[in-house]
Protein backbone atom coordinates (compact mmCIF):
# COMPACT_ATOMS: atom_id res chain seq x y z
CA UNK A 1 0.00 0.00 0.00
CA UNK A 2 2.63 2.53 0.69
CA UNK A 3 4.63 1.65 -2.21
CA UNK A 4 1.37 2.21 -3.97
CA UNK A 5 1.09 5.89 -2.23
CA UNK A 6 5.12 6.36 -3.25
CA UNK A 7 4.07 5.61 -7.25
CA UNK A 8 1.01 8.20 -7.09
CA UNK A 9 3.37 10.73 -5.40
CA UNK A 10 6.80 10.65 -7.99
CA UNK A 11 3.96 10.22 -10.54
CA UNK A 12 6.12 9.06 -13.27
CA UNK A 13 5.58 9.40 -17.05
CA UNK A 14 3.94 5.79 -17.24
CA UNK A 15 1.30 6.63 -14.67
CA UNK A 16 0.44 9.91 -16.44
CA UNK A 17 0.28 8.84 -19.59
CA UNK A 18 -2.45 6.53 -18.63
CA UNK A 19 -4.00 9.04 -16.73
CA UNK A 20 -4.05 11.48 -19.19
CA UNK A 21 -5.74 8.56 -22.10
CA UNK A 22 -7.89 7.87 -19.57
CA UNK A 23 -9.87 11.29 -19.42
CA UNK A 24 -8.83 12.08 -22.63
CA UNK A 25 -11.04 9.38 -23.38
CA UNK A 26 -14.06 9.41 -20.96
CA UNK A 27 -14.21 12.94 -21.28
CA UNK A 28 -14.48 13.02 -25.04
CA UNK A 29 -17.14 10.48 -24.62
CA UNK A 30 -19.09 12.20 -22.40
CA UNK A 31 -19.26 15.13 -23.83
CA UNK A 32 -20.36 13.61 -27.31
CA UNK A 33 -22.80 11.89 -25.02
CA UNK A 34 -24.22 14.95 -24.16
CA UNK A 35 -24.32 16.48 -27.22
CA UNK A 36 -26.73 13.86 -28.11
CA UNK A 37 -28.34 12.80 -25.17
CA UNK A 38 -29.38 16.26 -23.41
CA UNK A 39 -31.13 17.50 -26.62
CA UNK A 40 -33.02 13.73 -27.07
CA UNK A 41 -33.76 13.41 -23.56
CA UNK A 42 -34.94 16.95 -23.77
CA UNK A 43 -37.40 16.16 -26.77
CA UNK A 44 -38.94 13.26 -25.15
CA UNK A 45 -39.40 15.01 -21.75
CA UNK A 46 -40.69 18.24 -23.49
CA UNK A 47 -43.06 16.74 -26.01
CA UNK A 48 -45.84 14.03 -26.14
CA UNK A 49 -45.60 12.72 -29.87
CA UNK A 50 -46.60 8.87 -31.41
CA UNK A 51 -44.10 6.83 -29.88
CA UNK A 52 -42.75 8.56 -27.18
CA UNK A 53 -43.68 5.42 -24.91
CA UNK A 54 -41.50 2.75 -26.89
CA UNK A 55 -38.59 5.45 -27.21
CA UNK A 56 -38.48 6.24 -23.17
CA UNK A 57 -38.49 2.25 -22.69
CA UNK A 58 -36.39 1.75 -25.19
CA UNK A 59 -33.56 4.64 -23.53
CA UNK A 60 -34.13 3.02 -19.92
CA UNK A 61 -33.67 -0.19 -20.79
CA UNK A 62 -30.14 0.71 -22.69
CA UNK A 63 -29.19 2.20 -19.86
CA UNK A 64 -28.25 -1.05 -18.42
CA UNK A 65 -26.51 -1.82 -21.52
CA UNK A 66 -23.58 -4.29 -20.59
CA UNK A 67 -20.47 -2.97 -21.54
CA UNK A 68 -18.81 -5.80 -22.87
CA UNK A 69 -21.67 -6.26 -25.60
CA UNK A 70 -21.18 -2.61 -26.68
CA UNK A 71 -17.58 -3.40 -26.85
CA UNK A 72 -18.35 -6.54 -29.08
CA UNK A 73 -20.70 -4.35 -31.34
CA UNK A 74 -18.40 -1.62 -32.22
CA UNK A 75 -15.72 -4.73 -32.84
CA UNK A 76 -17.53 -6.28 -35.15
CA UNK A 77 -17.94 -2.91 -36.80
CA UNK A 78 -14.54 -1.42 -36.77
CA UNK A 79 -13.22 -5.14 -37.18
CA UNK A 80 -11.32 -5.26 -40.64
CA UNK A 81 -14.32 -7.50 -42.14
CA UNK A 82 -16.61 -4.66 -40.36
CA UNK A 83 -18.81 -2.14 -42.23
CA UNK A 84 -16.57 0.12 -41.04
CA UNK A 85 -13.12 -1.45 -41.22
CA UNK A 86 -11.42 0.95 -43.46
CA UNK A 87 -11.49 4.03 -41.69
CA UNK A 88 -8.72 1.55 -39.30
CA UNK A 89 -10.00 2.71 -35.68
CA UNK A 90 -9.63 -1.00 -33.99
CA UNK A 91 -7.39 -0.45 -30.94
CA UNK A 92 -7.40 3.57 -31.31
CA UNK A 93 -8.26 6.31 -28.52
CA UNK A 94 -11.40 6.72 -31.04
CA UNK A 95 -12.64 3.45 -31.03
CA UNK A 96 -12.75 3.57 -27.32
CA UNK A 97 -14.35 7.15 -27.50
CA UNK A 98 -17.06 5.64 -29.50
CA UNK A 99 -17.62 2.39 -27.45
CA UNK A 100 -18.21 4.67 -24.20
CA UNK A 101 -20.20 7.15 -25.89
CA UNK A 102 -22.83 4.49 -27.25
CA UNK A 103 -22.30 3.19 -23.28
CA UNK A 104 -23.51 6.78 -22.16
CA UNK A 105 -25.50 8.40 -24.39
CA UNK A 106 -28.89 6.20 -23.29
CA UNK A 107 -27.81 7.38 -19.77
CA UNK A 108 -27.68 11.23 -20.52
CA UNK A 109 -30.76 11.14 -22.69
CA UNK A 110 -32.62 8.85 -19.55
CA UNK A 111 -31.75 10.76 -17.12
CA UNK A 112 -31.98 14.36 -19.14
CA UNK A 113 -35.48 13.38 -20.04
CA UNK A 114 -36.57 12.65 -16.38
CA UNK A 115 -35.26 15.92 -15.14
CA UNK A 116 -37.03 18.06 -18.38
CA UNK A 117 -40.34 16.26 -18.11
CA UNK A 118 -40.44 17.43 -14.08
CA UNK A 119 -39.48 20.65 -14.97
CA UNK A 120 -41.86 20.88 -18.24
CA UNK A 121 -44.65 19.69 -15.63
CA UNK A 122 -43.92 22.83 -13.90
CA UNK A 123 -43.41 25.76 -16.89
CA UNK A 124 -45.84 24.05 -19.42
CA UNK A 125 -49.16 26.17 -18.43
CA UNK A 126 -46.59 29.47 -18.25
CA UNK A 127 -44.95 28.58 -21.82
CA UNK A 128 -48.21 27.70 -23.27
CA UNK A 129 -49.75 30.98 -21.56
CA UNK A 130 -46.64 32.76 -23.34
CA UNK A 131 -46.79 31.42 -26.67
CA UNK A 132 -43.28 30.08 -27.24
CA UNK A 133 -42.03 28.36 -29.69
CA UNK A 134 -40.97 24.46 -29.43
CA UNK A 135 -36.20 25.55 -29.90
CA UNK A 136 -37.35 27.95 -27.03
CA UNK A 137 -38.84 25.28 -24.95
CA UNK A 138 -36.57 22.95 -25.39
CA UNK A 139 -33.94 25.66 -24.78
CA UNK A 140 -35.37 27.15 -21.61
CA UNK A 141 -35.89 24.24 -20.25
CA UNK A 142 -32.13 22.61 -20.79
CA UNK A 143 -30.82 25.91 -19.02
CA UNK A 144 -33.29 26.20 -16.60
CA UNK A 145 -32.51 22.38 -15.50
CA UNK A 146 -29.03 22.88 -15.70
CA UNK A 147 -27.73 21.97 -12.10
CA UNK A 148 -29.79 19.19 -12.35
CA UNK A 149 -28.12 17.71 -15.55
CA UNK A 150 -24.80 18.57 -14.90
CA UNK A 151 -25.47 15.64 -12.07
CA UNK A 152 -26.82 13.82 -15.18
CA UNK A 153 -23.39 14.47 -17.12
CA UNK A 154 -21.62 13.21 -14.17
CA UNK A 155 -23.22 10.02 -13.85
CA UNK A 156 -22.04 9.56 -17.72
CA UNK A 157 -18.66 9.68 -16.54
CA UNK A 158 -18.85 7.78 -13.60
CA UNK A 159 -20.32 5.18 -15.96
CA UNK A 160 -17.57 5.91 -18.37
CA UNK A 161 -14.52 6.07 -16.35
CA UNK A 162 -14.71 3.00 -14.36
CA UNK A 163 -15.80 0.72 -17.18
CA UNK A 164 -13.73 -1.94 -18.36
CA UNK A 165 -15.02 -4.36 -20.82
CA UNK A 166 -15.84 -2.14 -23.95
CA UNK A 167 -12.34 -0.39 -24.05
CA UNK A 168 -10.68 -3.54 -23.63
CA UNK A 169 -12.24 -5.07 -26.40
CA UNK A 170 -11.74 -1.91 -28.75
CA UNK A 171 -9.14 -0.70 -27.44
CA UNK A 172 -6.93 -3.88 -27.18
CA UNK A 173 -5.05 -2.51 -24.28
CA UNK A 174 -2.00 -1.49 -26.10
CA UNK A 175 0.75 0.15 -23.84
CA UNK A 176 1.15 4.13 -24.42
CA UNK A 177 -1.69 4.41 -26.91
CA UNK A 178 -4.82 2.33 -25.59
CA UNK A 179 -3.88 1.64 -21.78
CA UNK A 180 -6.01 3.59 -19.76
CA UNK A 181 -6.50 3.43 -15.91
CA UNK A 182 -9.08 0.26 -15.97
CA UNK A 183 -7.35 -1.53 -18.09
CA UNK A 184 -3.94 -1.39 -16.38
CA UNK A 185 -5.50 -2.46 -13.38
CA UNK A 186 -6.97 -5.34 -14.95
CA UNK A 187 -3.70 -6.26 -16.41
CA UNK A 188 -1.39 -5.44 -13.80
CA UNK A 189 -3.55 -6.79 -11.24
CA UNK A 190 -3.29 -10.68 -13.17
CA UNK A 191 0.36 -9.76 -13.88
CA UNK A 192 0.62 -9.75 -9.69
CA UNK A 193 2.00 -6.14 -10.13
CA UNK A 194 -0.51 -5.17 -7.21
CA UNK A 195 1.40 -1.90 -6.79
CA UNK A 196 0.74 -0.17 -9.81
CA UNK A 197 -3.02 -1.28 -9.81
CA UNK A 198 -3.69 -0.20 -6.58
CA UNK A 199 -2.10 3.47 -7.00
CA UNK A 200 -4.50 3.56 -10.19
CA UNK A 201 -7.09 2.11 -8.32
CA UNK A 202 -6.76 4.63 -5.45
CA UNK A 203 -6.56 7.67 -8.23
CA UNK A 204 -9.41 6.50 -9.73
CA UNK A 205 -11.32 6.72 -6.42
CA UNK A 206 -10.16 10.23 -5.46
CA UNK A 207 -10.83 11.48 -9.14
CA UNK A 208 -14.87 9.75 -8.50
CA UNK A 209 -14.59 12.04 -5.11
CA UNK A 210 -13.21 15.15 -6.20
CA UNK A 211 -15.54 15.34 -9.13
CA UNK A 212 -18.43 14.25 -7.22
CA UNK A 213 -16.95 17.27 -4.61
CA UNK A 214 -17.19 20.13 -7.08
CA UNK A 215 -20.83 18.82 -8.27
CA UNK A 216 -22.26 18.80 -4.82
CA UNK A 217 -20.94 21.97 -4.15
CA UNK A 218 -22.18 23.82 -7.00
CA UNK A 219 -25.32 22.07 -7.33
CA UNK A 220 -25.54 23.19 -2.80
CA UNK A 221 -24.87 26.70 -4.24
CA UNK A 222 -27.63 26.35 -6.74
CA UNK A 223 -30.12 25.08 -4.31
CA UNK A 224 -29.80 28.14 -2.11
CA UNK A 225 -30.55 30.38 -4.94
CA UNK A 226 -33.35 28.24 -5.85
CA UNK A 227 -32.29 27.55 -9.63
CA UNK A 228 -32.64 23.65 -8.50
CA UNK B 1 -68.60 31.63 -39.90
CA UNK B 2 -69.23 34.78 -42.18
CA UNK B 3 -73.08 34.79 -41.08
CA UNK B 4 -71.88 34.51 -37.57
CA UNK B 5 -69.78 37.72 -37.89
CA UNK B 6 -71.78 39.74 -39.33
CA UNK B 7 -74.50 38.72 -36.95
CA UNK B 8 -72.90 39.88 -34.23
CA UNK B 9 -71.57 42.57 -35.53
CA UNK B 10 -73.23 45.47 -32.90
CA UNK B 11 -71.47 43.29 -30.06
CA UNK B 12 -67.61 43.10 -32.20
CA UNK B 13 -67.39 46.94 -31.83
CA UNK B 14 -68.03 46.74 -28.31
CA UNK B 15 -66.32 43.27 -27.22
CA UNK B 16 -63.14 41.92 -27.59
CA UNK B 17 -63.98 38.18 -26.81
CA UNK B 18 -67.33 36.37 -26.46
CA UNK B 19 -68.00 33.07 -24.94
CA UNK B 20 -71.35 31.05 -27.21
CA UNK B 21 -72.48 27.63 -25.09
CA UNK B 22 -69.26 27.57 -23.34
CA UNK B 23 -68.78 24.17 -21.53
CA UNK B 24 -66.04 21.88 -20.68
CA UNK B 25 -66.09 18.48 -19.65
CA UNK B 26 -63.07 16.13 -18.11
CA UNK B 27 -63.31 12.76 -16.68
CA UNK B 28 -67.18 12.26 -17.57
CA UNK B 29 -67.89 15.05 -15.52
CA UNK B 30 -69.20 18.55 -17.13
CA UNK B 31 -67.40 21.01 -15.45
CA UNK B 32 -68.45 23.66 -17.16
CA UNK B 33 -71.62 24.15 -19.02
CA UNK B 34 -73.84 26.93 -20.93
CA UNK B 35 -71.90 30.22 -20.51
CA UNK B 36 -72.26 33.08 -22.55
CA UNK B 37 -70.62 36.36 -22.09
CA UNK B 38 -69.11 39.13 -24.12
CA UNK B 39 -66.08 40.44 -22.71
CA UNK B 40 -66.01 44.43 -23.28
CA UNK B 41 -62.94 45.90 -24.58
CA UNK B 42 -60.85 48.29 -22.74
CA UNK B 43 -63.17 47.04 -19.44
CA UNK B 44 -62.31 45.13 -16.69
CA UNK B 45 -64.30 42.04 -15.96
CA UNK B 46 -64.35 40.54 -12.54
CA UNK B 47 -65.14 36.58 -12.47
CA UNK B 48 -66.74 35.76 -8.57
CA UNK B 49 -67.71 32.40 -7.58
CA UNK B 50 -67.49 29.81 -4.50
CA UNK B 51 -64.51 28.01 -4.73
CA UNK B 52 -64.71 25.06 -7.62
CA UNK B 53 -67.12 27.25 -9.17
CA UNK B 54 -65.30 26.84 -12.39
CA UNK B 55 -63.73 30.39 -12.47
CA UNK B 56 -60.20 29.17 -13.20
CA UNK B 57 -61.49 26.73 -15.74
CA UNK B 58 -63.36 29.29 -17.32
CA UNK B 59 -60.48 31.64 -17.57
CA UNK B 60 -57.97 29.17 -18.69
CA UNK B 61 -60.46 28.06 -21.72
CA UNK B 62 -60.89 32.07 -22.61
CA UNK B 63 -56.71 32.56 -22.85
CA UNK B 64 -57.06 29.61 -25.30
CA UNK B 65 -55.15 26.93 -22.57
CA UNK B 66 -57.54 24.37 -22.69
CA UNK B 67 -59.98 23.58 -25.70
CA UNK B 68 -63.39 23.94 -25.20
CA UNK B 69 -65.27 20.49 -25.21
CA UNK B 70 -68.79 22.55 -26.23
CA UNK B 71 -69.46 26.14 -27.78
CA UNK B 72 -66.62 28.49 -28.61
CA UNK B 73 -64.66 31.51 -27.94
CA UNK B 74 -64.31 33.93 -30.66
CA UNK B 75 -61.51 36.60 -30.53
CA UNK B 76 -62.55 40.33 -31.78
CA UNK B 77 -59.28 41.84 -31.58
CA UNK B 78 -56.77 43.18 -34.07
CA UNK B 79 -54.34 41.11 -33.28
CA UNK B 80 -56.11 38.04 -32.97
CA UNK B 81 -52.18 36.06 -32.43
CA UNK B 82 -52.06 34.24 -29.44
CA UNK B 83 -49.41 36.66 -27.93
CA UNK B 84 -51.81 39.41 -27.96
CA UNK B 85 -53.00 37.72 -24.02
CA UNK B 86 -51.41 37.70 -21.23
CA UNK B 87 -51.99 35.64 -17.87
CA UNK B 88 -51.50 35.79 -14.19
CA UNK B 89 -51.78 32.42 -13.02
CA UNK B 90 -53.35 31.43 -9.40
CA UNK B 91 -50.04 30.17 -8.44
CA UNK B 92 -47.52 32.16 -10.26
CA UNK B 93 -44.94 30.31 -12.14
CA UNK B 94 -41.78 31.50 -11.71
CA UNK B 95 -38.86 30.27 -13.95
CA UNK B 96 -35.82 29.01 -11.99
CA UNK B 97 -34.04 32.59 -12.82
CA UNK B 98 -33.55 36.01 -11.61
CA UNK B 99 -36.26 38.56 -11.46
CA UNK B 100 -34.76 40.49 -14.66
CA UNK B 101 -33.78 37.05 -16.61
CA UNK B 102 -38.03 36.27 -15.94
CA UNK B 103 -38.91 39.54 -17.48
CA UNK B 104 -36.06 39.12 -20.53
CA UNK B 105 -37.32 35.47 -21.00
CA UNK B 106 -41.02 37.17 -21.47
CA UNK B 107 -39.31 39.99 -23.58
CA UNK B 108 -37.45 37.18 -26.02
CA UNK B 109 -40.49 35.56 -26.34
CA UNK B 110 -41.93 38.56 -28.32
CA UNK B 111 -38.74 38.63 -30.21
CA UNK B 112 -37.72 42.18 -28.79
CA UNK B 113 -33.73 42.95 -29.59
CA UNK B 114 -31.62 42.75 -26.62
CA UNK B 115 -31.42 46.82 -26.50
CA UNK B 116 -35.75 46.57 -26.24
CA UNK B 117 -35.28 43.58 -23.77
CA UNK B 118 -32.74 45.68 -21.56
CA UNK B 119 -35.29 48.45 -21.37
CA UNK B 120 -38.25 46.80 -21.20
CA UNK B 121 -36.99 44.80 -18.60
CA UNK B 122 -35.68 47.74 -16.47
CA UNK B 123 -39.03 49.43 -17.17
CA UNK B 124 -41.24 46.61 -15.88
CA UNK B 125 -38.94 46.11 -12.73
CA UNK B 126 -39.68 49.68 -11.83
CA UNK B 127 -43.10 49.61 -12.22
CA UNK B 128 -43.45 46.29 -9.90
CA UNK B 129 -41.13 48.06 -7.33
CA UNK B 130 -38.72 45.57 -7.61
CA UNK B 131 -35.45 47.17 -8.64
CA UNK B 132 -33.67 46.57 -5.61
CA UNK B 133 -34.44 42.55 -6.44
CA UNK B 134 -33.58 42.56 -9.99
CA UNK B 135 -30.62 40.04 -9.40
CA UNK B 136 -32.37 37.83 -6.90
CA UNK B 137 -33.82 34.22 -7.67
CA UNK B 138 -37.28 34.94 -8.68
CA UNK B 139 -38.20 32.01 -6.41
CA UNK B 140 -37.07 33.77 -3.32
CA UNK B 141 -39.26 36.33 -3.46
CA UNK B 142 -42.18 36.49 -0.77
CA UNK B 143 -45.66 36.03 -1.97
CA UNK B 144 -46.31 39.25 -2.77
CA UNK B 145 -43.22 39.90 -4.44
CA UNK B 146 -44.31 36.47 -6.99
CA UNK B 147 -47.00 38.16 -8.19
CA UNK B 148 -45.89 41.83 -8.51
CA UNK B 149 -43.68 39.91 -10.89
CA UNK B 150 -46.01 37.65 -12.31
CA UNK B 151 -48.28 40.71 -13.35
CA UNK B 152 -45.37 42.87 -14.84
CA UNK B 153 -43.94 40.01 -16.12
CA UNK B 154 -47.19 39.40 -18.00
CA UNK B 155 -47.43 43.41 -18.97
CA UNK B 156 -44.50 42.81 -20.47
CA UNK B 157 -45.84 40.66 -23.28
CA UNK B 158 -47.99 43.92 -24.23
CA UNK B 159 -51.39 42.60 -23.97
CA UNK B 160 -54.54 43.56 -25.30
CA UNK B 161 -56.10 41.21 -22.29
CA UNK B 162 -54.29 40.24 -19.42
CA UNK B 163 -56.19 37.80 -17.31
CA UNK B 164 -55.51 37.48 -13.71
CA UNK B 165 -56.40 34.87 -11.33
CA UNK B 166 -56.73 35.71 -7.68
CA UNK B 167 -53.99 37.88 -7.97
CA UNK B 168 -54.17 39.15 -4.60
CA UNK B 169 -56.26 36.07 -2.77
CA UNK B 170 -52.90 36.08 -0.16
CA UNK B 171 -51.63 39.58 -0.23
CA UNK B 172 -51.82 41.95 2.60
CA UNK B 173 -53.41 45.24 1.58
CA UNK B 174 -50.11 47.22 0.75
CA UNK B 175 -49.01 44.91 -2.13
CA UNK B 176 -52.76 44.33 -3.08
CA UNK B 177 -52.49 48.12 -3.54
CA UNK B 178 -49.60 47.56 -5.79
CA UNK B 179 -50.83 44.98 -7.94
CA UNK B 180 -54.14 46.94 -8.28
CA UNK B 181 -51.75 49.99 -9.45
CA UNK B 182 -50.23 47.85 -11.88
CA UNK B 183 -53.54 46.15 -13.22
CA UNK B 184 -55.16 49.94 -13.24
CA UNK B 185 -52.37 51.21 -15.04
CA UNK B 186 -52.28 48.79 -17.52
CA UNK B 187 -56.30 49.86 -18.38
CA UNK B 188 -55.55 53.27 -18.50
CA UNK B 189 -53.69 52.21 -21.05
CA UNK B 190 -56.05 50.51 -22.93
CA UNK B 191 -55.20 46.80 -22.00
CA UNK B 192 -58.74 44.85 -21.23
CA UNK B 193 -58.81 43.23 -17.81
CA UNK B 194 -60.58 40.00 -16.81
CA UNK B 195 -59.88 38.96 -13.44
CA UNK B 196 -60.88 36.29 -10.77
CA UNK B 197 -61.69 37.64 -7.31
CA UNK B 198 -63.12 36.47 -3.84
CA UNK B 199 -62.80 40.05 -2.60
CA UNK B 200 -66.49 42.36 -3.12
CA UNK B 201 -64.24 45.03 -2.39
CA UNK B 202 -61.47 45.02 -4.59
CA UNK B 203 -64.77 43.87 -7.35
CA UNK B 204 -66.05 47.39 -6.17
CA UNK B 205 -62.93 49.35 -6.66
CA UNK B 206 -61.59 47.78 -10.09
CA UNK B 207 -65.00 45.73 -11.94
CA UNK B 208 -66.67 48.13 -14.46
CA UNK B 209 -68.73 44.78 -14.92
CA UNK B 210 -69.22 41.45 -12.82
CA UNK B 211 -69.47 38.05 -13.91
CA UNK B 212 -70.78 35.11 -11.42
CA UNK B 213 -70.52 31.77 -11.83
CA UNK B 214 -71.96 28.44 -9.60
CA UNK B 215 -71.16 25.02 -10.12
CA UNK B 216 -70.02 25.54 -13.13
CA UNK B 217 -72.76 27.96 -14.95
CA UNK B 218 -73.26 31.43 -15.33
CA UNK B 219 -75.40 32.53 -12.49
CA UNK B 220 -75.20 36.42 -13.10
CA UNK B 221 -73.76 39.00 -15.54
CA UNK B 222 -73.93 42.75 -15.27
CA UNK B 223 -72.76 45.98 -14.24
CA UNK B 224 -70.88 46.25 -11.27
CA UNK B 225 -73.47 47.82 -9.03
CA UNK B 226 -75.59 45.87 -10.50
CA UNK B 227 -74.79 41.93 -9.29
CA UNK B 228 -72.48 43.35 -6.15
CA UNK B 229 -75.97 45.55 -4.92
CA UNK B 230 -78.88 43.83 -6.39
CA UNK B 231 -78.06 40.09 -7.85
CA UNK B 232 -81.00 38.59 -9.19
CA UNK B 233 -79.15 35.06 -8.60
CA UNK B 234 -80.00 33.16 -5.18
CA UNK B 235 -75.92 32.03 -5.69
CA UNK B 236 -74.66 35.79 -5.97
CA UNK B 237 -77.30 36.80 -3.52
CA UNK B 238 -76.33 33.96 -0.68
CA UNK B 239 -72.48 35.40 -1.16
CA UNK B 240 -73.12 39.22 -1.21
CA UNK B 241 -74.87 38.90 1.74
CA UNK B 242 -72.18 36.63 3.15
CA UNK B 243 -74.51 33.66 3.59
CA UNK B 244 -72.31 30.08 3.62
CA UNK B 245 -74.00 28.17 0.96
CA UNK B 246 -72.60 24.99 -1.08
CA UNK B 247 -72.89 24.27 -4.44
CA UNK B 248 -75.65 21.61 -4.21
CA UNK B 249 -77.96 24.30 -2.52
CA UNK B 250 -79.33 26.49 -6.12
N1 LIG C 1 -58.22 19.81 -16.17
C1 LIG C 1 -59.17 19.40 -15.29
N2 LIG C 1 -59.56 18.11 -15.28
C2 LIG C 1 -60.51 17.69 -14.40
N3 LIG C 1 -61.10 18.47 -13.52
C3 LIG C 1 -60.77 19.77 -13.48
C4 LIG C 1 -59.78 20.30 -14.36
N4 LIG C 1 -59.64 21.61 -14.09
C5 LIG C 1 -60.49 21.87 -13.10
N5 LIG C 1 -61.19 20.78 -12.72
C6 LIG C 1 -62.27 20.74 -11.71
O1 LIG C 1 -63.21 21.73 -12.07
C7 LIG C 1 -63.73 22.37 -10.93
C8 LIG C 1 -63.55 23.85 -11.05
O2 LIG C 1 -62.17 24.16 -10.90
P1 LIG C 1 -61.59 25.64 -10.93
O3 LIG C 1 -60.14 25.54 -10.69
O4 LIG C 1 -62.03 26.31 -12.15
O5 LIG C 1 -62.30 26.29 -9.67
P2 LIG C 1 -62.20 27.79 -9.16
O6 LIG C 1 -63.53 28.39 -9.34
O7 LIG C 1 -61.05 28.47 -9.79
O8 LIG C 1 -61.95 27.55 -7.62
P3 LIG C 1 -60.97 28.35 -6.60
O9 LIG C 1 -61.71 29.51 -6.12
O10 LIG C 1 -60.74 27.36 -5.52
O11 LIG C 1 -59.72 28.69 -7.36
C9 LIG C 1 -63.02 21.77 -9.74
O12 LIG C 1 -63.89 20.84 -9.13
C10 LIG C 1 -61.81 21.08 -10.32
O13 LIG C 1 -61.50 19.93 -9.60
MG1 LIG D 1 -59.23 29.07 -9.22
Amino acid sequence: MAEAFGLILRWDRELSVIVMLSLQVTLSAVALACLIGLPLGALVGAFRFPGRGVITVLLNALMGLPPVVVGLFVYLMLSAAGPLGVLGLLYTPTAMIIAQTILVTPIIAALTKQVVEDLHGEYAEQFASFGVTARTRVAALLWDARYSLLTVALAGFGRAVAEVGAVLIVGGNINHVTRVMTTTIALETSKGNLQLALALGVLLLGLAVVVNAGVMALRVSAVRAAYA
Amino acid sequence: MRDTVMESAQDCIASILTARSLGFAAGGQVLLQGIDVDIAKGKRTLIMGANGAGKSLFLRLLHGLLPPSFGTVRWHGERPAKRAQAMVFQRPVMLRRSVIANLRFALRVQGLGWRAREAGAREALEMAHLTEKARQPARLLSGGEQQRLAVARALVCDPEILFLDEPTSSLDPASTQMIEDLVNAAHARGVTVVMVTHDQGQARRMGDSVIFLHAGRLAEEGPRDQVLDAPRSEAARAWMAGRLYTRNDF
